[in-house]
């Protein structure tokens, strides 16, 4: 029982993680209907900045916020340079274009970082808390709280803002958007720009946990897409509860059958529920636009 | 500007889709104050002007004057704030936003004090929308759509206001209800009214002047009264 809530823990905590990176899917994909293949990438370089930019002797409250701003601007290059210019392109055409972005930017990181594998200091130590048996590390907290504290603005900017009800106006209806005077093009680039910063905030939390390197965005937005896949893409909800589950079924398949086998575990799992529910857990009723 | 400048003045506009070409060279006024009326059958081009006009539509030739100024190249939400709203073809309502935030949505770049004011008004204008406005605006009839799309340009505080066949697939009875609705906010919030219609009856019966648009260009111009009585209009767009 210790064991299975050990698992628990580590599961909702990496799944903390693909929510994020799934929710930083679902907002571009929603104002865009582009799939941002290059989504893990935000994670890498919040992660990598902060290591690079500590280590050079700034302090973390200054360099967090300073990785986030250049995961902002990354973002913000992506959708002017790459994504902008391919207006009216094909949904695979898109997705081409986003699986380039990101090779481009794991190159860039090699030369600009470097190639080993980093850490950061835990934000309140490394002592676990004993939880019901299982020992939860204090970073544990943190991502989760993050993750949660995201969450929170998330929502209160799409109900509460306008802004918010602007960028859900041009996911439901392009059109009319433009009609009543909404920039898109800036509802947009708005939107990579805001998935970059959710991204880089993920990166940030969970380094101290799982290590990070110029190469994990690509496994990252497999498991970002695999989640908001699950959940049923376009549906913030759907991303959050497709990341959590993710996260579990990685750790619960490392911890009782392979841990060599986890990613493969989370995978055929995935694939048999959406087999049985194409739409994921709360698919709209039409996948045409997927 | 003097009162009769037109407020909207285009000339020699071209416009298609790829290399089709759907406007081979329009040329048309709209005065202050005016109801003007654009009738002409399936696939006329009717549509695509007025995507042009509110700047979603590429313009290959021609231009779009409005108030004096060249919008030629200016883009959609520069054409809403110097007053041009649209209420398309098909309603186009944010189903999943309520009906409140569509209103919200329509005074989007509008800055001023009077807003809720102004939502109040549509309220008082259309009741129904009032009960229902926590509520999705999917949910809503293809009548009260339409009601709310009316409502939402409106929302914008248009000194234009172009609308797209807004009695297509409505029962008779909220046909009357729209065109009764057209009449009042031209006499009640002075907006100057471009409407299309395949319902020429109707949009002529209501329309100071009109013009009759066949394949990309205007076939034919005239006050209201004179179109519906020309024969050859008769005989090709009210079936008599
Ligand atoms: N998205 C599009 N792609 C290609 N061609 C189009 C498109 N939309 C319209 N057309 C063509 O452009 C021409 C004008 O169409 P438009 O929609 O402006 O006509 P309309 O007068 O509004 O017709 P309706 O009364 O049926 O709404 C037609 O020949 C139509 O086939
Ligand atoms: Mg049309």
């Amino acid at each position: 029982m210790p064991d299975f809530l050990q698992f628990c823990v580590s599961g909702l905590t990496v799944g903390a993680v693909y929510a994020l990176v799934a929710l930083g899917f679902t907002i571009i994909y929603n104002a865009s209907d582009v799939v941002n293949f290059a989504q893990g990438e935000f994670v890498m370089i919040g992660g990598m900045t902060t290591v690079f930019i500590t280590a050079a002797g700034v302090p973390l409250h200054f360099a967090i916020p300073a990785a986030i701003l250049a995961a902002m601007v990354i973002g913000l290059l992506l959708h002017r340079l790459a994504i902008e210019p391919a207006r009216g392109a094909s949904a695979v055409t898109l997705i081409i274009i986003t699986i380039g972005a990101s090779i481009f930017l794991r190159g860039g990181a090699q030369i600009v970082f470097d190639k080993q594998f980093h850490s950061l200091p835990a934000f309140s130590g490394d002592t676990p808390v004993m939880i019901g048996g299982a020992a939860v590390l204090p970073q544990s907290f943190w991502v989760l709280g993050g993750a949660a504290v995201i969450v929170a603005l998330l929502w209160f900017f799409f109900n509460r803002t306008l802004l918010g009800k602007a960028v859900l106006a041009t996911a439901a209806n392009r059109l009319a958007a433009r009609l009543v005077g909404i920039n898109t093009s800036f509802v947009v680039g708005f939107s990579f720009v805001l998935s970059a910063a959710i991204g880089a905030i993920a990166g940030i939390l969970v380094a101290p946990i799982t290590l990070t390197s110029y190469d994990i965005g690509a496994l990252l937005a497999l498991k970002g897409f695999a989640a908001a896949m699950l959940g049923g893409m376009g549906n913030p909800l759907g991303a959050i509860v497709g990341g959590l589950a993710v996260g579990l079924l990685e750790a619960l398949g490392a911890g009782y059958i392979s841990s060599t086998y986890k990613d493969a575990i989370a995978f055929i799992v995935i694939l048999a529920v959406l087999f049985v529910l194409p739409g994921g857990f709360f698919g709209r009723a039409s996948t045409e636009r997927v | 500007m003097r009162s009769d400048d037109p407020l909207l003045k285009i000339e020699g506009l071209r416009s298609g889709y790829g290399r089709i070409e759907a406007l081979h060279g329009v040329s048309l006024e709209v005065r202050p104050g005016e109801v003007v009326a654009l009738v002409g059958g399936n696939g006329a081009g009717k549509t695509t002007l007025l995507r042009a006009i509110s700047g979603v539509q590429p313009v290959t030739a021609g231009g779009v004057r409005f108030s004096g100024t060249d919008l030629t190249r200016a883009s959609a939400h520069a054409r809403v704030k110097a007053g041009i709203a649209q209420v398309p073809e098909g309603r186009q309502i944010f189903s999943p936003l309520s009906i409140e935030d569509n209103l919200r949505l329509g005074a989007y770049l509008r800055k001023d004090a009077e807003i809720a004011a102004d939502l109040e008004r549509v309220y008082d204008l259309f009741p129904v929308l009032k009960e229902r406005r926590r509520n999705p605006a999917g949910g809503l009839s293809g009548g009260q759509q339409q009601m709310l799309a009316i409502g939402r340009a409106m929302m914008s505080r248009p000194k234009l206001l172009l609308l797209d066949e807004p009695s297509m697939g409505l029962a008779p009875v909220l046909v009357d209800q729209v065109f009764a609705i057209i009449a009042r906010l031209r006499e009640e919030e002075a907006v100057t009214v471009f409407l299309v219609e395949q319902n020429a009856f109707a949009a002529l019966s209501i329309a100071d002047r009109g013009y009759v648009i066949e394949t990309g260009e205007i076939a034919m111009t005239g006050s209201g009264r004179e179109l519906l009585t020309d024969e050859r209009v008769r005989e090709a767009y009210l079936g008599v």
